[in-house]
């Protein structure tokens, strides 16, 4: 893989995490409001996913949705000032942190309800194969999402019309407080594929380089055979399931967390990037730097941005 | 000119609208090689093919949300829901997804879900209902509900054409019962706009769907027997509502009959009686009424049925009755 890539996933995945952890430090200031999923451990998995993508593709995704977004190439001021609810946030500040949308970045939302959006991406990919252009979609979401009809009734369109769209399961193990075997009849999730005879995969959502792999077959795939695939991303959330939520809440083990840490994406990947000498220390420290000024920025620009105007309300019901 | 009726007019509009627009399809379920249930979609397919008269499995989420899907990519999909009972599987694409796309994001989602709803036919309690209510509540949704031929081809066109998403409740009471002369010429009829299907000056009744043809029998029978002159103002789109309409005809004749086959509670017909209050209530010589559907599931029993729903009757007594104040 090109230097430039591997180099490109280290900056997003830190820029993710860094814009994280002040967006979390905002909440407690009660700078930003109302709900708030972060996406802090998960990170490897989205951008792992996106830089198997074209820009022209279509990334869809549910309300854990600052990385996804991020990922996605848009400007992070706007990210940041539409958590903060600003006019001048990416979503003019009527959706919020779990609403995010950039159509210029063919980024198609952050949807705040469990797989709502999933059918949404088959109909992307069915307009994709409609105009006979060479564009695939992923949508990715939690793995409580696929215990709901939209999952299903999407799978086997998708597959029953050949779609080029990427089912991505981000299964961080918890549908907010219910680990996965307290909800799910099975554990391997990418087998509810074989309901659809559609390809499928698993892999180490914590690893980049692995969902990278993973998400080129099934981005090559979707592009030269319009054809589906499932794949589950193994991956775990640092944080709670939203601001309100503890970090060591009573549904997980301190001792779990901690255990998962040990197997931080942005962690190992870095170290691999020094062991390959694809970075020296001074380019992580200067990246580091360089992500902060990114950062503070989206904050100051957030915070010295106007309100909504008030007549604004009434405006975007209808076209 | 020939003869069509509601059922072809719409049929017509399909065709036109496809003819006309690349990016317009449809999809649903049986709706291509059978024809659809009520064969509204019939010589469709053929004329078009596979590829934009789309046969469905039976998982109304996955229509309408891939109709969405489509519609925010550049589409323009009809999707039809074999009847309007069978929306509610859907509802969740509809009401948090298709109503707020634009306002979270202004990204325009032009899509029509049709939708055959009513009465009167013996469905029961699952094959007949009228549920525009459930999306009146919803801002972001627009609302048609056409009751004549000309009307069912002219706003289904106005449909496909706008921006917005655009539930379209065609009444199957009507499909075969209503037959009209359509002129050769396209016909669009403006969403948002009533009409007065009968000029009068002393009652404004004021309905939709198949109940626009109840109350005008109800008007012709109450100026026969009763020298009284009901003006009909049939409403065909329902969000956006007329309200410019509504009151001007409402400050002409002082008093007001609602009727829609929606059950009462709840039901269009309250927010119509609540705006006429607040707006004109010192026009008025009468309490507003309405009438409309018990507040019941819809039972299947003919007998039943004819007393559950309203009818030129019950409408003609009512205005009897408020002509009293």
């Amino acid at each position: 893989m090109k230097k430039e890539k591997l180099v490109w996933m280290y900056r997003m995945m830190l820029l993710i995490r860094r814009f994280e952890e002040r967006a979390a430090q905002m909440y407690g200031m009660q700078k930003i409001g109302g709900f708030c999923h972060l996406y802090i451990g998960q990170e490897a998995t989205g951008v792992g996913t996106v830089a198997a993508m074209r820009p022209e593709d279509y990334l869809i995704s549910a309300y854990r949705d600052h990385g996804h977004i991020l990922a996605k190439g848009s400007d992070p001021k706007a990210v940041m000032a539409e958590l903060y609810g600003k006019g001048t946030g990416i979503s003019k500040g009527k959706g919020g942190s779990m609403h995010l949308f950039d159509i210029e970045k063919r980024y198609l939302g952050g949807h705040g309800i469990v797989a709502g959006q999933i059918p949404l991406a088959t109909g992307v990919g069915f307009a994709i194969k409609y105009r006979e252009e060479d564009g695939v979609v992923v949508v990715s979401f939690g793995e409580g999402a696929v215990h709901q009809g939209a999952f299903h009734e999407s799978l086997n369109l998708a597959k029953l019309w050949k779609l080029p769209v990427i089912y991505l399961i981000e299964n961080n193990r918890y549908g907010m407080g219910t680990p996965l075997e307290r909800a799910s009849a099975v554990w391997d999730l990418s087998q509810k594929a074989c309901s659809y005879d559609m390809a499928r995969d698993t892999v180490d959502g914590m690893d980049v380089l692995a969902v990278y792999d993973v998400m080129e077959k099934a981005v090559n795939r979707a592009r030269k055979e319009s054809e589906p695939t499932l794949i589950e991303a193994r991956t775990y959330r640092f944080r709670g399931h939203s601001m309100s939520d503890p970090v060591h809440s009573h549904y997980r083990t301190r001792e779990e967390v901690e255990d998962q840490k040990l197997k931080d994406p942005l962690k190992g990947f870095q170290e691999k990037l020094l062991k390959d000498k694809v970075l020296t220390k001074e380019d992580i420290k200067e990246i580091e730097s360089e992500t902060k000024r990114i950062v503070l920025d989206s904050v100051d620009f957030a915070e010295k941005s106007a309100e909504p105007e008030l007549d604004s309300r009434f405006e975007d019901v209808y076209v | 000119m020939a003869t069509s009726t509601y059922l072809e007019a719409i049929n017509q509009a399909l065709f036109e609208e496809m003819e006309r627009d690349e990016s317009v399809f449809l999809l649903g379920e049986d709706i291509g090689i059978y024809g659809g249930a009520f064969k509204v979609t019939k010589g469709l397919y053929k004329a078009f093919g596979g590829d934009r008269v789309i046969d469905t499995p039976i998982s109304e989420s996955a229509i309408i949300g891939s109709a969405i899907g489509a519609a925010i990519t550049g589409l323009r999909p009809v999707a039809e829901m074999q009847f309007a009972d069978f929306i509610t599987v859907g509802f969740n694409q509809l009401v948090a997804n298709a109503a707020t796309l634009y306002y979270r994001h202004n990204i325009p989602v032009p899509m029509v879900v049709r939708a055959p709803s009513g009465g009167g036919i013996r469905g029961g309690p699952f094959h007949s209902r009228n549920p525009e209510a459930w999306f009146f509540h919803q801002p972001g949704l627009k609302i048609v509900a056409p009751a004549t031929a000309r009307d069912a081809k002219g706003l289904l066109k106005s449909s496909i054409r706008d921006n917005n998403p655009v539930i379209y409740f065609e009444h199957k009471y009507l499909y075969r019962r209503v037959k009209e002369e359509l002129p050769k010429e396209e016909i669009v009829v403006p969403l948002g706009k009533a009409n007065i299907s009968r000029e009068g000056d002393d009652v404004t009744v004021i309905t939709y769907g198949a109940m626009v043809f109840e109350c005008l029998d109800a008007a012709k029978k109450l100026f026969e027997e009763h020298d009284i002159s009901a003006q009909v103002i049939d409403l065909r789109t329902l969000q956006p509502l007329d309200m410019e309409l509504i009151l001007q005809s409402v400050q002409k004749t002082s008093r007001v009959v609602i009727v829609h086959e929606a059950s009462l509670s709840g039901g269009i017909g309250a927010e119509i009686a609540a705006r006429i209050s607040e707006k004109a209530f010192e026009y008025l010589d009468a309490p507003v009424k309405r009438i409309a559907s018990l507040d019941t599931p819809t039972p299947f029993s003919p007998i039943l049925e004819n007393e559950f729903m309203p009818n030129a009757e019950k409408i003609y007594n009512a205005i009897l009755e408020i002509m009293k104040f």
